[in-house]
């Protein structure tokens, strides 16, 4: 692949846990991807407006106070009306095993639980992203 | 001195590395060699003897259990009100009040950035109104209560102190503590609203308030839990924590108040993590350094305030979702070196806190936890019992001396204020989380279950699902408040409010009692106040 592969990090909802976040975002960077991390409390509009503007290849969201099945639905419904149906979303945080399946109907590629490793979520972020 | 380990005979070590948690460095054996600049009288005393390394009472355990105070919340204030008196009904000694998102953040449920996080980290509070049904049934004046709240910290205080009033309490009875520390929440935690300055002065508030009129309270939780949670060394951990301390010191001292008028109300709020002897070494330590503070660097006269007194919880962040019922394990090993280090209240994690809020049942085997160690494993019966360990004093002491060392870091900083504003803590923590977890990923820390002795195809366990229809109960029961409640009245106390924080020199609690008497809403008093301070974005670190 010639061109970088651009990451958009972020913590939607007001919780402001955000060492997942962090340890992910330089992690990314170390894998050679290029970051931008939204900083925390974002509206699912302003992370699917991020997207948009910086023009990603991957959305990661963070998520560790309970409220993503009501901020991933929105965020996945946004992209698809922006037209951002190829870029791989992936949730990491605080997410029990029986919203899973419904997160992945609504197109989200993967979800890591804690205890996930690093060199696991770059690795499938290379394997699944679709480079335009 | 070093002896050859390489000779199979002698004894081969394995390849290690051989470090604490935290990444220090351990030998292979401590003897009376590693320990000879130790003085007892100087370095540890007595208990309740100067420097209060070895604990702040006489009697320690032997007087008086710690507090078993587990931190609860969920649903609506009725929700909540009934694992208060389930908790309570099983042994409990305080309450401890989980608050959920939007409350921390000074929003009302109704507002839309509260969608989807109404009862869900805690518990939904927007008025009086929910703090009367909160603590329903409890007598104020018989328990004591912890509240976990930070920025909105002197409108939840005013909320109780109502509610109190109502029952016929008085304020000079009241037992409890307030978290009130905003510096690390812009150090760690993040969840703060105001900018640091504003927040500050609303904290010194707090604690002249508190000195005057509710003097049994502690007025603030100075907190490393938080700190340690997004990934930082043991020693970090106390050398931020302690310094924040510094720093309200002196904005308090400042502002004209007298170091003993509000000191012995300061307690401090620490992890337990998974090191046993490094997290001992840092509750001895830390009593150490507040000791050395206190007296030399404000001169303090009344003794107990150069007394660190300090609430424990285990790490959060130690848990594995992986084979969960492992974390009871974890749990009793770090709460064992929270009652080692003298604690005085303890928190102990529920087995399925990676996964959801605790079920009764998970709650119940952590309360238990505690209960085991106290009447079972006999480490009540003398107080300090590890004092005199040549690996435990040594621990100790390079734990001091680190500390000393960041706090000469951050007064050429120019205080704690200043050196958030520049970054230096948000990012020295960032560093160790990120080596933490690197090294988790190398193996050089085992974590059980995660990434060594892994078990596919796990069983899930039952875990706390938080009703759906919270929001909309909680939401319709606010419609129905500000339709009932005399707006006249909450429109003069919120203007009162406003003049108040513009004039910015008087105390604010007043007026913020004002507005809770009234009903005004968390929200309500949060956004007079928001228009007045502004609000705090964090620079990207």
């Amino acid at each position: 692949m010639d061109e970088k592969i651009r990451v958009l990090v972020a913590k939607p909802g007001l919780d402001g846990h955000d060492r997942g976040a962090k340890v992910i975002a330089r992690a990314f960077r170390d894998a050679g991807f290029e970051v931008i991390y939204t900083g925390l409390r974002q509206t699912p509009e302003q992370v699917v407006n991020a997207a948009l503007q910086e023009d990603v290849d991957v959305v990661g969201l963070s998520v560790l106070s309970g409220a993503h099945m009501t901020l991933c639905p929105r965020i996945m419904e946004l992209m698809k009306k922006e037209g951002l149906d190829d870029v791989l979303v992936v949730i990491g945080g605080i997410i029990p095993d029986q919203d899973i399946p419904k997160l992945k109907a609504l197109g989200v590629g993967e979800i890591f639980q804690p205890g996930a490793s690093l060199e696991e979520i770059v690795t499938y972020v290379r394997k699944n992203v679709r480079k335009k | 001195m070093a002896k050859d380990v390489s000779d199979p005979v002698k004894g081969v070590e394995r390849p290690g590395p051989f470090t604490t948690v935290s990444g220090v460095p351990i030998e292979r054996l401590y003897t009376p060699e590693n320990i000879r600049d130790l003085d007892y009288e100087r370095d540890l005393g007595d208990p309740a003897e100067p420097p209060y390394t070895r604990g702040i009472y006489l009697t320690m355990y032997r007087g008086k259990h710690w507090t078993t105070r587990q931190f609860s919340g969920f649903g609506t204030a009725a929700d909540t009100n009934e694992r208060f008196h389930y908790l309570l009904k099983h042994g409990q000694h305080g309450l401890s009040v989980a608050f959920h998102l939007p409350t921390l953040m000074g929003y009302d449920s109704d507002h839309p950035m509260s969608e989807g996080e109404v009862g869900r980290c805690g518990v939904a509070i927007d008025s009086l109104a929910d703090m009367e049904t909160l603590f329903k049934g409890l007598p104020l004046d018989k328990i004591s209560t912890s509240m976990t709240t930070n920025a909105p910290a002197p409108i939840l205080w005013s909320m109780y102190l109502v509610v109190a009033e109502k029952q016929g309490a008085g304020w000079k009875n009241l037992r409890g503590t307030i978290q009130n520390d905003i510096l690390k929440e812009y150090i760690a935690q993040k969840t703060y609203i105001f900018p640091p300055r504003p927040s500050m002065k609303l904290i010194v508030d707090t604690l002249e308030f508190g000195s005057q009129h509710v003097p049994q309270w502690n007025t603030i939780s100075i907190s490393g839990y938080h700190i340690r949670e997004a990934g930082s060394t043991a020693l970090q951990e106390l050398a931020f924590t302690l310094y924040d301390g510094i720093e309200y010191v002196e904005w308090a001292r400042r502002a004209g108040l007298d170091v003993d008028d509000f000191a012995p109300r300061l307690s401090f709020f620490f992890n337990a993590h998974n090191d046993f002897f490094e997290e001992i070494a840092k509750y001895r330590a830390a009593r150490k350094v507040w000791y050395k503070v206190m007296t030399e660097r404000f001169q303090c006269k009344n003794e107990r305030s150069a007394m660190l007194r300090f609430h424990t919880q285990t790490a959060g962040c130690s848990l594995t979702a992986q084979q969960p019922y492992n974390n009871i394990v974890r749990v009793a090993i770090q709460a064992l070196a929270a009652v080692l280090g003298g604690t005085q209240s303890l928190h102990t994690n529920s087995l399925d806190e990676t996964l959801a809020l605790p079920t009764e049942h998970a709650a119940r085997i952590a309360l238990r936890t505690q209960q085991i160690l106290a009447h079972e494993s006999g480490v009540t019966n003398t107080a300090d019992p590890l004092a005199g360990s040549y690996f435990l004093e040594r621990l100790t002491l390079d734990m001091e001396k680190g500390c000393w060392e960041y706090f000469d870091r951050l007064d050429a900083l120019g205080g704690m204020v200043a050196a958030i504003e520049q970054g230096f803590p948000q990012r020295d923590i960032q560093d160790a989380s990120y080596e933490y977890q690197k090294a988790i990923e190398r193996n050089d820390k085992i974590i059980v279950g995660v990434n060594a002795f892994v078990m596919e195809d796990e069983p899930p366990i039952d875990i706390l699902l938080i009703d759906e229809s919270v929001t909309k109960r909680q939401v319709e029961q606010l419609g129905k408040l500000r339709q009932s409640r005399d707006n006249g009245r909450v429109r003069a106390t919120l203007e009162a409010l406003s003049d108040a924080a513009a004039g910015n020199s008087v105390n604010m609690m007043p007026y913020i009692l004002d507005c809770v008497r009234a009903y005004t809403t968390l929200g309500e008093i949060c956004d007079a106040l928001r228009s007045v301070y502004g609000v705090y974005e964090e620079p990207q670190f």
